[in-house]
């Protein structure tokens, strides 16, 4: 880059005929989610005693998580490579993990028997270090709070210079000198942390050796998980890098999002490496063409979500070209969220089964309502707050 | 933040204190095993006639004021195996004898009590626990209503109340040591089974009983104590005339689940030493690829003066 471009709120009309939708979808899914809290979990949901979990787990929460995944793979590149080339993506990725993690807490909340409880894992007398659970709510609300302290600045500078409100001007320079001078450390945290939980994410279902099929279960479930988050965080920063650009009618950053598109083939290659190399020393490749559920979708989630991709990004043709690349990056995204429904719902097979699981409507409309009003929340943020780069406007000195 | 990270550093004090270095030599080294003064119960399926007495005992002893004992007779309800739920914490469920001669054979459904139980592991708030004289617990107070630990049992037992929509449980057999607390005595299905299908005793004793059982009668009872070994080894035993899995059980890994999952987890946090070096190494990575001081423009120093 020439020049150098600055983050700044984007001057777009808030209340659009999409962003109506977006509400609309939201209010369906508060509905139901008002439901589930007034009369229990059996009106609202399909579990049962068989399916402890669903899709408020399998998505809201381990999709949302891993989707999150481009808040640290991010800073870690801008910040402690010092790729200083990137630093246009970082506050994007950073807005999307700390809605992202947000809204798993949301959506936990509705899936929780007794949500009013949620605060009891962090309460000393209540410390359970054997359980992996214990270490993926630990590090999530670590890491949450890290997000919020990397986020202030971002709000401090919408005020910085605001002659009206003084006061509210001077506090907001000195939270954002107080956090820009943690930030290093907060950077390295995010990323330890994020390591952290992400694999043991993975690590949760080694618990159940019996009930997981034996496609997805293996005692390296937390590394596969952690590579993928890892895969998947540029391809989402690319996604919705590109699908913001469109919506807003900007011009999307293509020479940053190109460039960052050579790192994927590497991480999702290593990925597939890891997949390919554990179904080969377990031998579960005898389950893959038995015609099960199960073998359907762990194909579906190899070929479309990693091998597909994969080739696609390794040509500069499909790198350059906003189309191709939003399409490869797409199949990233929808391939690690097919992972992790696949491995909290399709592989689990209960021992007395009745009946299986397929999510209710009320759950599905209570997710796509935290989906939409994640994503309206993303527009007025990027809409009041300086979180957006865009080529061809340059910061006034 | 500060205060988080050094409470994080005490927790993985005591963690590591119960940790090893790899998967391997974990289960090895921290194989749980019963107390002396563990109790069970021996379950001899042979002797069950499915008079479901135990159940009219079981919902009896929990408080959930059941139909008179009369009204259990009633079979019908065994033509489809059931599972334990939250009115009830045993079941019996009958099976058609494969062998043909004696018509049908009942089994026992309950929690088996697990001397290292997946529940209590994989719980995130420590509601569950295992007590010394056998029984595994639950504090409704504690829990926060996750289910993981149903998604951890290997016997699939626990049950929730999906339909309580303020203050929902998981509900399971405790061996009735609401009954009388402090002290486990024999659990109510024990003193009212009429066969004597049921032993309550010292687990150590049971499984010396349960092989005298099978040396005396070895072509009537199977060789084989469900419960002796299965995840790591059950405070309630079965004896049966025909393989476990005729009769509604799964080949259950001898090795207890939460061997595996505690030995990476306590091997990530071994002395929280992983997670500091990684913290070191990054810090270091980062300085080491810091830009270099004297070639920036202005223009980029402003731009980090924003950005960091």
């Amino acid at each position: 880059m020439t020049e150098h471009h600055h983050p700044l709120p984007v001057e777009r009309k808030l209340l659009t005929p999409g962003t109506w939708v977006l509400l609309i979808l939201t209010a369906i899914g508060a509905c139901f989610a008002a439901w589930r809290f007034a009369f229990g979990l059996s009106t609202v949901t399909n579990l049962d005693q068989q399916h402890p979990w669903g899709l408020w787990i399998a998505f809201d929460v381990a999709s949302g998580v891993a989707l999150a995944a481009g808040g640290f793979t991010t800073a870690a590149l801008a910040h402690i490579f010092h790729r200083e080339h990137y630093h246009a993506i970082v506050r994007p990725a950073l807005l999307t993990a700390m809605l992202g993690y947000t809204f798993v807490g949301i959506g936990l909340m509705a899936d929780l028997g007794r949500y009013y409880n949620i605060w009891h894992p962090a309460w000393p007398t209540m410390w359970s270090p054997n359980s992996v659970l214990f270490e993926v709510g630990m590090c999530v609300m670590c890491y949450l709070t890290v997000l919020y302290l990397e986020f202030a600045p971002i709000v401090c500078e919408r005020f910085l210079d605001d002659t009206r409100w003084p006061k509210l001007s001077a506090a907001a320079g000195r939270v954002h000198s107080a956090v820009r001078h943690i930030m290093p450390l907060l950077v390295i945290a995010g990323v330890v942390l994020s390591c952290l939980h992400q694999s043991s994410l993975g690590n949760l279902m080694v618990i159940a050796p019996t009930k997981t099929h034996p496609l997805w279960w293996t005692p390296i479930l937390s590394w596969l998980f952690l590579l993928s988050a890892i895969a998947v965080g540029f391809p989402m920063v690319i996604f919705e890098g590109l699908y913001a650009a469109w919506a807003l009618k900007l011009k999307p950053e293509m020479e940053v999002f190109s460039a960052l598109a050579k790192y994927i083939p590497f991480i999702l290659g290593l990925y597939l490496a890891f997949k390919l190399g554990d179904m080969f020393v377990r031998e579960s490749y005898v389950y893959l063409f038995d015609g099960s559920v199960q073998s359907i979708m762990f194909i579906i989630e190899m070929v479309f979500g990693v091998i597909l991709p994969f080739a696609m990004l390794l040509s500069a043709r499909v790198r350059n070209s906003p189309r191709l690349l939003f399409i490869a990056a797409l199949l990233v995204v929808l391939g690690v969220v097919l992972n992790r429904i696949n491995v909290f719902l399709v592989a689990f097979t209960p021992l007395y089964p009745v009946k299986s699981y397929f999510p209710a409507i009320g759950e599905i409309a209570v997710t796509i309502g935290l989906v939409s009003l994640l994503m309206f929340l993303y527009r007025v943020i990027v809409t009041y707050l300086p979180v957006i780069t865009h080529p061809g406007k340059v910061r006034a000195a | 933040m500060k205060q988080t990270r050094r409470d994080f550093l005490r927790i993985a004090g005591t963690a590591a204190a119960a940790s090893v270095v790899g998967p391997q030599a974990a289960h090895a080294a921290h194989e749980h095993t019963p107390s002396a003064n563990a109790m069970g119960v021996l379950v001899d399926t042979l002797k069950c006639i499915g008079c479901r007495r135990c159940e009219y005992a079981c919902q009896n002893g929990a408080g959930f004021n059941p139909p008179p004992v009369d009204t259990f007779a009633d079979t019908s309800v065994m033509a489809k195996p059931r599972r334990p739920h939250p009115r009830s914490y045993t079941v019996i469920n009958r099976y058609q004898n494969p062998k043909g001669r004696d018509g049908f054979i009942y089994n026992k459904f309950n929690c088996l009590h697990c001397i290292d139980p997946s529940c209590v592991s994989a719980c995130i708030v420590s509601a569950f626990s295992k007590r010394e004289d056998g029984p595994v617990e639950y504090n409704p107070r504690r829990c926060m209503g996750c289910r993981y630990c149903m998604v951890a049992c290997p016997f699939e037992i626990p049950a929730y109340e999906y339909d309580n929509a303020l203050t929902p449980r998981v509900r399971k057999c405790n061996m009735c040591a609401h009954l009388v607390p402090g002290e486990l005595e024999a659990p109510a299905c024990v003193r009212i089974c009429p066969e004597e299908v049921l032993t309550y005793g010292k687990r150590s004793e049971l499984i010396e009983l349960a092989h005298q059982k099978i040396r005396e009668a070895p072509d009537v009872y199977i060789d084989h104590v469900y419960g002796e070994h299965e995840a790591g080894g059950t405070s309630w035993l079965y004896l049966a005339s025909v393989p476990f899995d005729q009769i509604g059980f799964h080949n259950v890994p001898d090795k207890a689940p939460p061997r595996l999952t505690e030995a990476i987890q306590h091997g990530v946090f071994k002395h929280f030493m992983p997670p500091v070096m990684w913290f070191g190494l990054l810090g270091t990575a980062m300085w080491l690829s810091r830009p270099a001081p004297e070639g920036p423009t202005k223009d980029t120093l402003s731009h980090h003066e924003i950005e960091e």
